[in-house]
Order: structure tokens, then sequence, then C-alpha cells
């Protein structure tokens, strides 16, 4: 069992630990999580999946809160941050 | 013409903010009372469909009326305000419900609405979420959809700045005789006072029948381009039209957010707010049923609200029969966001002895006794 | 279309945190089965998130082997959104799920209270919390300048965890006043091994500046956050940083509680001496009865347990215990009250509700929440009012208590599958 998981944010190559959750993935790709609705970069605030500022895509599937989700080999992510 | 010393409206909810507004842009003193605050009550649990309905001839002219006068003033509104001329997308299952969409479409022609009839084909392209097949569609252009809570306050804003004062946290509890009483004693002597107490509207004013019809409404998270008309299904008028049974329908609304509201249900009885799950499951189905992929889309909140509902399904717009300095303009069901511009129009002719752009009789209170009185 | 997933249990405990863990083991003492329900991928709720890789000799692997050798069936990643008679509404990301109880404890935990601030969502503002949360989920913080600020021994631990992880912790902010943060230091160590905890948390934070009656100002960076002013003693200085990590202390998590119908007491959870909530069959232990920490939680969370199951004697045994730990709750809220200046830090166009970008500006005009929400679209997004309602709270002293399910964002798949309930079957 590898102890490190590759994922894809914004299309680039992404190496986390093994359990790390996708909101760390995006954070070491340098990118944020999302925009707000007046367009202001976010990223996580709370980090235990209340404040919703650290939604993305996985796997083409949107509003996903990120610092729930544990990478996965092969994860597509969106962070539109 | 006749301007009263002072008129008070009781109730800031979007009819009496339209009243307010439409009494002081001509010149007349007006004092806004509201138990808690604006919107608090219907408008603040509202939909914001603007709509035309032919119900009946009399639905269809306060509709249409009040249509006419949302579109003269969009270019005044703020963006807060969320006016979105999205239009109405009425939509058939079966060959029934697309006769129905052929009856509609020739009434709405031979009164001057625009309307487009859709095949099944082009249902799907109107709104690709929409389960295939379906028989075809209605299109209204005209129909637009608008943000209750921050629509009333537009109107009120509007009517301060002519001059209009609004109190709240105050409760009325009496009104007639010119002067309307707070629950603290505190009197305010008026030369009319307007009823737009929404449900309350029948504890002010007696020999009025108003009562409330509970409906639920689930709003999603953004899901941009999703949904581009309000969506209702043609059934929606079998469940306005049922006096007892609960009803739910399909009934979606794109919010300028990227938010889809899914609505809509209808009980008589319940008085209590709290969310019935078995009726929020039933509407949601119903929701599935014609839009399969809304099952996935993340709900955020669920409320509930009071559609003060008439037995006739028409306003009470005019004075109160126990009362002449009293005018009623309350009971709108479901469409008081659309018919709340007409409603102020007609009550500001009748307060001003004007001529009212479409006949008032069909919407006086009076009539409710004159009902009661033959049975 | 979504499945639905019935899971029953005499017992069902939602929040698999310390006092879940704790009140989960006790009740399955009895033989009774027993559900852990938790929307995390693991259980250990905030303090003891990401344990598993945790030395095999501290306290918390010790509950852990425990919890794995027992007959706990732990439901993992489900978030319960609604809760009626006998019945939880719960989903998890392919299935809704229908959990029946015979009796139910909530541990569901606290959060942290966030204080709007310029400047303050910027990426890379996080909670003192939040971004241990987010160490311990991978997060590589190795030489970065970290400041921790807000109010609470929290901002000790973060502080000490993240210079373990490699950062640079530039300083710890504490807004409390210097002799409270003293007569604070000197109470905890009167607490039953306290002392121990106490030395070593002054080890492992030697050298660091620690500075109270310090609060932030404002944040200041383009796409991220690359410097904080901070006053302290009525002076203002500006410290580069690569993240912020301000907290202003825990505030319970209600939501549920609220929806079962238990009563609150001075924002609390009223709990009886068996961790009864006025609800009848419903438990209440750890920070929704009061914040108080790790080791209260875990008390709380047993006597609940055995409560629950009838087992009184092995309950009251508890009680001794509990009252020692109990004595931080009036501790912690004596040394950290929030101060005024705090009040003061939004200008007119920070935002208050980040969900829906709602500035300080706009929340204002309006005389009660409901108002300002239904006007200015506060706590209308996602979170629910999570964050902007308990700073609402404090900036404008309104009362927030309503509660509608869904208590979480979730399908409207799920919420169509819960089931429904007769009038007379809701509390």
């Amino acid at each position: 069992m590898s102890d490190s998981v590759s994922v894809r944010v914004n299309g680039k190559p992404v190496t986390v630990r093994a359990g790390a959750t996708v909101a760390v993935a995006v954070l070491a790709a340098g990118a944020t999580c999302r925009a707000s609705v007046t367009g202001q970069p976010r990223s996580p605030l709370c980090g235990m999946g209340t404040c919703f500022e650290c939604r993305v895509a996985i796997n083409g599937e949107p509003q996903r809160r990120s610092c729930q989700v544990l990478c996965e080999a092969g994860m597509e992510i969106e962070a539109n941050g | 013409m006749n301007k009263p010393s002072e008129v008070v409206i009781v109730g800031a909810g979007i009819v009496g903010a339209a009243c307010a507004f439409e009494l002081a842009a001509e010149g007349v003193r007006v004092l806004v009372i509201d138990e808690s605050f604006p919107s608090s009550g219907t408008t603040g649990a509202a939909m914001g469909h603007i709509v035309v309905m032919d119900d009946s001839e009399a639905q269809f002219a306060i509709t249409r009326y009040s249509q006419i006068l949302w579109d003269d003033l969009r270019d005044q509104l703020p963006p807060a305000v969320e006016f979105d001329p999205c239009g109405t997308l009425w939509v058939a299952t079966d060959e029934i419900e697309m006769a129905e969409v052929h009856r509609k479409f020739d009434y709405y022609r031979e009164r001057g609405v625009n309307a487009e009839v859709l095949d099944s084909q082009q249902v799907r392209e109107a709104e690709p979420h929409l389960r295939q097949p379906l028989a075809g569609g209605l299109r209204v252009p005209g129909d637009s959809v608008v943000y209750p809570p921050c629509a009333t306050g537009f109107l009120l804003q509007k009517a301060r700045d002519l001059g209009a004062r609004v109190v709240h946290g105050q409760p009325v509890v009496a009104i007639g005789k010119g002067i309307a009483r707070l629950v603290d004693g505190t009197v305010f002597p008026a030369g009319f006072i307007i009823n737009a107490a929404g449900q309350s509207a029948p504890k002010l004013s007696g020999g009025i029948n108003i009562k409330p019809r509970k409906g639920h409404l689930v709003i999603t998270d953004r899901y941009p381009n999703f949904l581009h008309h309000q969506v209702v299904e043609l059934g929606y008028l079998k469940s306005a039209h049922s006096l007892t049974a609960d009803s739910v329908a399909f009934n979606v609304q794109p919010r300028k957010t990227g938010q889809i509201l899914i609505g809509s249900s209808r009980q008589y009885g319940a008085e209590n707010s709290a969310v019935d799950d078995s009726i929020l499951a039933r509407m949601l189905q119903r929701a599935f049923d014609y839009m399969p992929e809304l099952s996935q889309l993340s709900a955020i909140r669920v409320w509930t609200g009071f559609r003060p509902a008439t037995p006739d399904k028409l306003p009470l717009i005019g004075p109160s029969p126990e009362d002449p300095s009293v005018l009623v303009a309350a009971g709108h069901e479901g469409l008081g966001i659309t018919t709340s511009l007409a409603t102020a129009k007609l009550i500001c002719a009748q307060i001003l002895g004007q001529r009212p752009a479409i006949p008032v009789q069909p919407y006086l209170p009076s009539r409710q006794m004159a009902a009661e009185a033959h049975v | 279309m979504d499945s639905v997933r019935h899971l029953s249990f005499d017992v069902a405990v939602v929040g698999a945190g310390p006092a879940g863990i704790a009140a989960a083991l006790a009740a399955a003492d009895s033989g009774v089965t027993v559900g852990l329900i938790d929307d995390n991928p693991a259980a250990g709720g905030q303090i003891w998130r990401g344990v598993q890789s945790a030395p095999q000799n501290s306290a918390s692997s010790i509950w852990f082997q425990r919890l794995n050798k027992s007959a706990v069936q732990l439901v993992r990643g489900a978030r319960v959104f609604h809760a009626a008679k006998g019945e939880l509404a719960a989903e998890s990301d392919d299935s809704a799920i229908q959990i029946s109880y015979g009796k139910l404890i909530l541990t569901t935990g606290a959060r942290e209270l966030f204080l709007p601030f310029p400047g303050w969502t910027l990426p890379n503002v996080t909670g003192a919390g939040g971004l241990q949360a987010l160490l311990k989920s991978g997060l590589d913080i190795a030489g970065k300048r970290v400041v921790i600020a807000g109010t609470g021994p929290l901002l000790l631990a973060v502080a000490a965890y993240a210079r373990k992880c490699g950062a640079k912790v530039v300083a710890i902010c504490e807004q409390t006043t210097r002799s409270r943060m003293v007569r604070f230091g000197m109470k905890m160590l009167l607490v039953p091994g306290k002392a121990p905890e106490a030395l070593r948390f002054a080890y492992e934070l030697r050298g660091i500046p620690h500075w109270t009656d310090c609060w932030p100002v404002a944040a200041f960076g383009s796409r991220r956050i690359e410097s904080v002013r901070i006053s302290r003693q009525g002076q203002t200085s500006e410290i580069e940083c690569d993240y912020l990590a301000c907290g202003f202390h825990l505030i319970p998590n209600l939501e549920l509680p609220r929806m079962c119908g238990c009563r609150l007491e001075s924002g609390f959870v009223h709990v009886n001496e068996y961790q009864q909530t006025s609800a009848p069959g419903i438990y209440c232990a750890g920070e929704p009865t009061g914040i108080g920490g790790l080791e209260l939680a875990l008390a709380e969370g047993e006597v609940a347990g055995y409560a629950a199951t009838n087992w009184e004697d092995r309950a009251k045994h508890l009680f001794a215990k509990r009252a020692r730990y109990g004595k931080g709750v009036r501790i912690l809220k004596d040394a950290f009250p929030l101060r005024p200046e705090l009040k003061n830090l939004a200008r007119p166009d920070t935002l208050v509700c980040r969900c829906e970008d709602v500035p300080h500006e706009r929340l204002r005009e309006h005389g009660c929440w409901r108002a300002a929400k239904l006007h200015a679209r506060c706590g209308m997004g996602p979170c629910q009012g999570r964050v902007c309602a308990p700073a609402a709270e404090f900036l404008f002293g309104w009362q927030i208590d309503s509660v509608r399910p869904p208590v979480f964002p979730v399908r409207c798949a799920s919420l169509a599958a819960v089931p429904s309930h007769s009038a007379a079957a809701r509390n």
C-alpha cells in the first residue's frame, strides 16, 4: 500500500500523503477552492465541514466539501477559486 | 378628487407596500404599520412568480393588468429585487393536458398575451432537464420572477421617498371608524384604513372569509443554467382548484443566483408552520417525476408559508362590509406578488373616487356576504 | 435514484468525537445494539482527528482500540439532517439513510466562533481549529510562517501542533487580558492531570511570543494572506505570514438538539445528572452541554451511555470524576470572555456572510436576524448561518434560535426519503 496518492487539480498532477483530503490537495497545488458570489477567491476556513468554503467539483460532481473527502488515485478536481 | 387627511395601511407585505407607494405617489399622506417587520408574513415565504392566469375572466383581468404594471416598473428595480423575465413554461404530459395547452394558447392570444405552443422536441430544447417524453407545452414569455422581500423593500422605500411613514414591531388590534389602534393603546386617526394584513386580515375586519393554505418550498444550492423558465405542470390548476384535499404539483423556478426553487404544495386546515415531512416528500417526488436530476441537487433550506385563500380564489379589494372607511386588500392566495401592483391601483382608485382601470366588482368583499346569504 | 439504507439501533449516538465514543462504548456494555454515526470519513471528531496514525500508547488510542473491539456499529460519512420521534434521517455520498432508535445520545460537539475583520475572507486565513484540522488532514506547512490569533486554550494546542508539523509560529495573539490569562493558568494547574499538560505546553511553545490583550485588526494580501495587522496594548503592528489561524473559542452545535425539542439554558443543552435532556429518551453529552474539554466530554459521554441503558449505578460511579472535570467549564468561561473591541473590527464593507457575500452595513440596517436574512440574504447560503449567525449574535445582540430541517444541505432525494410521521408523533 503506497503512502502517497496522486490526483489532478485543474488538470495539474498533485501528490499528497495517503489519507489526505481533497482540500489539502487543492492547497498543495497552489490553487484556491472556489470563487465567492462576488468573485473573491476562497479556501477552507473551518476544516470540519461547516463553513462550505472548501467546495470544489470532484470527478464532475460540483459543490463537494473537499475537507471531508479523502483523495483517491486519479481523482479529477476542479477548484475554481 | 378627495384627498383624505391620512391613510393608514395595516401590513407591510407586498400588498401593503404597493398600496403605500401608489397612494404616496398621488400625494396622499400614508402611514404603514406592521406588527413585525416588512415581508415577515406570507410575502417572506413567497415564490415571487409574476404570472398571467386564466382560471376566470376576473383572475385574468387582474393578473394581466398587474403584470403590465410590473413590466412598466422593471427598469427602476434595483438588482436586489432580482427581476428576471424568464417566462413561464406550462408542461403537458398527455393529450388531455395538451388540449389544455391549446385552450390556454387561444385564450391568451385572444386577449393579447404573447404565448407559443411547443411540441415535445421544443419543450426538450427549452428545458433540457425535463424528462422525456412530454407531450408538449406552452411558453408565456411575458411572465417574470422577482425576489419578494426586496421587491417589498423597494416599494416601501419609494413610498418613503414620497413622504410615507413606516412603523414596525407594533401589532394593530382594532381598525374602523376612522382609527387604527395599537396593542399599547396608541391610536392613529385616519381618513381611510387599508387592511392589508394577509393572514390576519379577518382578525381586523369582520365578515371576510380568508383561510390559510399552507405551502412548502425547497431551495437548492447554486446551479447556474440548470433551469431557464419557471416551469409548471398543468395539474397545478387542478391543485389550486381543490378546496379540501392536500395536494402537490410540480413547479420550479430559477433564481438569478442560480438557485432552484422547488414547489408546490397546498394544504387546508394546517395551521402549524412546521415542515410536514410527508407532504414534502410527495412534493419532491412529483418534481423528480418531471425533472429527475433535481433529486441530485443539494437542498439548502426548506420552509413553509401560508397563502391567504378565499373560497372563490379571487382577492378581496374594496370596502369592508362593516365599515366603508376600511378597505380590505387581502386574500390573494398564491398570486399576491403578481397582483400586488394592480391591487394598489384599484385601492387607490376607490379611495380617490377615480375610475378603476378594470372593473372592481369581482373583488369586492361584499360579494362574500352576498354569497353566504344565498346558501 | 438514490437507494435508501435502513438501520436500527437500541441506542443511536450522533457525533463520533470523544463524548460519542465514550457514550457508545458505555451503552454497548449492556449488550444492546449501538450505532455511532458521524459525517466524517473516520471517528474522532475534531480533537482526535486522524488519531489512527497516532502513537500506540496515547490515551486516545486506547479508546479507539476499545471501539474497534466492541460491537458498536460505526456509521461513517453519514450526515444526520433531520430527527423526529424515534427516527433519524441521514445521508451519505451514495444513499439516504433512515435510522430508527430506542434511545438517542447527541454528542454533536462544537465549532469555532469566527468574527469578521477586514481581510478575514482571504485564502489561508483559517480557524485555529481549522488549521489544526487541515494539518491532520495532510496539509504540509513546513517552513511556513503562521500567526495564531483569537482566544482560548485551543490557540496553544494549535501552536504546539503547527510547530511540530514544521511551521514557523510567529506569534500567538490572545485577546483576553493578561490577568485573566494568568488566573486561567493557575486554575488549570489545580485540575487533575493538567499540570503535566501545562508544563508540556510551556516546553513545546518555548520561544514563541505569546501576547495577551492582542487581536487581529486586518489581514492583507492579494490572492492569499501576506500579512496581518494586530493591535497589542493600544499599538498596531504588521506581521508577515503565510497563514493566519484565527478562532474565538468554541460554540456548541445545537441544531439537532433543537430539532429534537431539547430545552436550552444559557445557550447550552440543559441536562440532568444523568445527561438526560428535556426530550424523553434523548441524552446529550460533551460540548453541547457546556464547553469543558476532552476529559469532561469523556466522563459525560460515559454517564449518558450508562444512563441510556438504565445502568444508573455505573453512571453514578462517574459523577465525581465528571464533577472534577466540570470545573473546567466555569474556568474557561471566566478566562476568555470576548472583549467589546472585537465588535468594532468589521468595517461597513467587511463581509459578515461569506456564502452570500453580505457586508456588515447591509446587516446593520435591520433590527433582527430574520429581517436581515430575508432582505440581505445573510444566512441563506449552504452553511445555513453556521458561520455568520453566531457572529451576528455577537455583533448586533440578536437572538437567533429557529431551526428547520434539513440541518445540513442534503440531496433533494434524501429529503424525499424521510419517512412520514403522524402529527402525534411529532414532539
